[in-house]
């Protein structure tokens, strides 16, 4: 199952990169076509698309797992997708250093499979919040967010039910000690009661990134501003 | 044929807004002295075969793959 993005690339970004990007694609995901034309748009390079009952992914150098409703969160957020074959084979990837960026459903599948630590549980209002919020960049060390400044406030929308980011204190104190959580709910903006305002974390190896906010959804003019846009550039190593 | 329940409940100091909603809506309803809820999941399950410790032995692996997450989730295995 493979398609074309429907958006053509932006010819000022379109020559320079070298770097290929893929896109699972799991039933339910209703994100996928935003993160492809998003990653067309910035890298050039429409990024291949990988079904999940696929063993191997080709090739590339960051592998995206994008927004959504995978196998319509029955049993838990992301629990169903997290055992389909693409997932041992982005498991398989991502020990060998390949970049893994999992947005809003996709960090709930990450989190599932293990790839990162702890929970993303039910909103504390009950209630589906899809809205803008600013987040803080907590760590601008990492491949993702390299072309943000450390402690940036950037704008970001969120849509989700289950948002709300948990893991035991053991484990809370040795990724906050290990800059590990890399965006933050900045200014009062929480929106689901994660702990420590947690909005996106990284796996100690720095290469597997999780998180709910949207990025895909503000990368240009036409979404009312562009601040998601760095975090492509940097994973899809470019020029800042 | 062996029946068997999987009861998933929430860790001890693990946030459970839906518990807290129930509550409420418990004390709403007039039902005095609820002192806490905490919410859950319920499985039947039936498994061919007739070896109970051997079911139990599969379903717990069930639970730590699949039924449970182990994260924020206990489960409890009780063959009927």
């Amino acid at each position: 199952m493979r398609y074309k993005a429907a958006d053509p690339p932006d010819s000022a970004s379109g020559e320079a990169s070298i770097m290929k990007s893929a896109v699972l694609l799991l039933p339910g995901l209703n994100r996928d076509r935003d993160m492809i034309a998003a990653l067309t748009k910035i890298s050039g390079n429409p990024p291949l698309t990988v079904w999940q009952t696929e063993t191997e992914i080709p090739d590339v150098d960051l592998i995206v797992i994008p927004g959504g409703f995978s196998y319509g969160d029955y049993l838990r957020c992301g629990a169903i997708a997290a055992r389909m074959p693409v997932l041992d084979a982005v498991r398989k990837k991502a020990a060998q250093g390949v970049r893994i960026l999992g947005v809003c459903n996709g960090f709930q599948i990450l989190l599932e499979a293990g790839l990162l630590p702890g929970a993303l549980m039910r909103n504390a209002s009950l209630r589906f919040v899809c809205r803008e919020v600013e987040l803080q960049v907590a760590n601008a060390q990492t491949a993702f967010t390299s072309h943000y400044q450390a402690g940036q406030i950037i704008r970001c929308p969120v849509a989700h039910h289950d948002g709300n980011y948990f893991t035991e204190g053991e484990t809370l104190k040795r990724m906050e000690d290990g800059n590990q959580i890399v965006f933050r709910y900045a200014n009062g903006s929480n929106p689901n009661g994660s702990i420590h305002d947690i909005a996106g974390v990284i796996n100690r190896e720095g290469n597997v990134l999780g998180m709910m906010p949207h990025p895909e959804n503000l990368i240009e003019d036409a979404h009312g501003g562009d601040d998601g846009r760095p975090l492509f550039s940097a994973a899809l190593g470019m020029v800042a | 044929m062996i029946k068997a329940r999987v009861t998933v409940t929430l860790k001890n100091g693990v946030l459970d807004p839906q518990g807290k909603a129930i509550e409420g809506a418990l004390g709403t309803l007039g039902f005095d002295g609820v002192e806490q809820v905490r919410q859950g999941k319920v499985f039947d399950l039936e498994l061919a075969g007739t070896n109970a410790s051997e079911a139990e032995q599969q379903i717990t692996a069930m639970c730590e793959k699949l039924l449970a997450n182990t994260v924020i989730e206990n489960y409890a295995v009780e063959i009927l």
